[in-house]
């Protein structure tokens, strides 16, 4: 007796929610001008970051993010684009972690991160119109404003310590995520604010502030969902940036990756802008009530 | 050696000399930041449940237990009894040791029982076993969205979920890995 696959079967609301969500995400973009791009998933190389490893495909990888083949869109005069693609990051999966999601990237030339923050929000008021969500009995109100908080403050209200402690102690991950998290984005989304330069290899500093750069991570409900800032456009800082991401690699036993001296190349030319990455299947969890991220895809890696 | 990567539900690892298994296992990795690994463990011989956060770049060195082929028998005050079907001798695993494993176990069933010296700490379960459905409410009729599903509670006083179709009395195939419905078994 063949039963029908009733672990896939019982996904049919939440699928259809997550496409009718994709559905208007796309004309959320397309009503403001911005242009629906593609850009290719496996390429020569990606940015070197520390703690995110590529799933390599022959001599090339599938990429981690879109960022840098959209960053070469504008550098060469593109000023507003989107997308929505599958990435690759290896070895990732819990609770809220697939090792292949979609992301939802998008780009826009002339603006700081202050701007997407006001995006972020329009974006919410579309996808939500009733601007409430309802998680696990609580209500979470999305009227504007979203609270702000810097990560520096954030540590000094719910951390054991403070965020230079967490850092010099390399224990920055652990306290944010064990004692930091649980906090944010409870009654209304939370922007976490200014992170450390060293946390941010491709944004750009805080004038006056080098200290800190202009990035930000939204959560609603205690979980992450998107990650923006202004980004850096000097390819000298960038170069050296990505040159210290790979020394780390190295020191920490990782393959180093060849640097994406195209986009580097490149970045010469690129406008002041802005960019935010937001991963859609936990966007789609947060509005269909999953708890689990394999409630929202259709087959997890371990479903095949 | 096990690595992070290794970590999950139901591996076992040797930590101050003593064999301790992973009942729940999460990844998390804030923003660009380095992975976490959390999991909660139980002491295999105590019993006992807490807490470990772990990072990337540790490792782990495996429990490697003894197995013995055994029969479960029934149930005691002692805990659950299992016996060798050669030398018929029997050892007692109680139910704190056991965990949710106890769930699974229907009776007649050949398990692994792995040992700490004679003394049986766990077993090993077959990965899909057989078990009756005891209470589950009917399907609502005309409700006939696909997927629909419904709690169901098995003889061992296990709670899932199943499908709407599903009635009390059926037979079911569960996943002892996730502890999920699989499918109904023809009788």
């Amino acid at each position: 007796m063949i039963e029908q696959n009733w672990a896939l079967a019982r996904k049919t609301n939440k699928l259809t929610e997550r496409a009718r969500i994709v559905a208007d995400i796309r004309a959320f973009f397309a009503s403001r001008g911005y242009l629906e791009v593609e850009t290719p998933h496996r390429i020569p190389a990606n940015a070197p970051e520390p703690y995110i490893d590529a799933v390599s495909s022959g001599d090339w990888a599938l990429h981690t993010s879109p960022e840098l083949a959209m960053k070469r869109l504008l550098a060469a005069g593109y000023e507003q684009i989107f997308q929505i693609c599958r990435v690759w990051r290896d070895g990732e999966r819990g609770q809220y972690h697939l090792p292949e999601f979609t992301l939802l990237e998008w780009y826009r030339t002339g603006i700081d991160y202050h701007e997407l923050m006001t995006e972020c929000t329009e974006l919410l008021y579309v996808l939500v119109p009733e601007r409430k969500l309802t998680r696990q009995g609580r209500t979470i109100d999305l009227t504007a404003p979203w609270q702000q908080l810097t990560v520096s403050a954030a540590f000094s209200q719910y951390a054991s310590m403070s965020l230079d402690e967490a850092l010099v102690s390399d224990r920055f991950e652990e306290i944010l995520t064990t004692e930091v998290e649980p906090h944010l984005g409870k009654a209304r989304p939370t922007f976490l604010t200014e992170y450390p330069t060293c946390l941010a290899a491709l944004a750009r500093t805080k004038p006056g502030e080098p200290q800190v750069a202009e990035r930000f991570e939204l959560y609603i409900d205690g979980l992450e969902l998107a990650n923006a800032f202004s980004e850096l456009t000097d390819p000298q800082e960038q170069r050296s940036r990505f040159e210290a991401d790979e020394e780390t690699r190295r020191s920490t036993g990782k393959s180093p990756y060849p640097l994406p001296e195209k986009f580097l190349n490149e970045l010469a030319t690129m406008p002041e802008a802005a960019g935010i990455a937001l991963g859609l299947d936990r966007l789609v969890m947060l509005l269909t009530g999953a708890v689990n991220i394999d409630e929202v895809v259709a087959f997890t890696t371990d479903e095949l | 050696m096990y690595s992070c990567a290794d970590l999950k539900k139901g591996i076992k690892l040797m930590i101050n000399n003593e064999p301790h298994v992973i009942v729940q296992f999460d990844f998390t990795k804030p923003g660009k930041g380095q992975a976490l690994y959390k999991c909660k463990l139980r002491n295999m011989i105590t019993g006992a449940l807490f807490d470990r956060t772990y990072r990337s770049g540790e490792s782990f060195e495996p429990a490697s237990l003894v197995e013995r082929d055994m029969q479960y028998l029934y149930k005691d005050e002692t805990g659950y009894v299992f016996m060798d079907q050669k030398t018929y001798e029997q050892t007692s695993i109680s139910e704190e040791v056991l965990g949710d494993d106890k769930y699974f176990l229907v009776d007649n069933m050949e398990v692994k029982v792995l040992l700490h010296g004679e003394r049986g700490i766990g077993v090993t379960l077959p990965i899909f076993v057989n078990l009756r459905v005891t209470q589950s409410d009917p399907w609502v009729k005309g409700d006939t969205a696909a997927g629909h599903n419904k709690p169901a509670t098995i003889e061992s006083g296990y709670t899932l979920q199943v499908p709407g179709f599903v009635d009390e009395g059926v037979l079911i195939q569960i996943d002892t890995r996730t502890g999920e419905y699989v499918t109904r078994v023809k009788e």
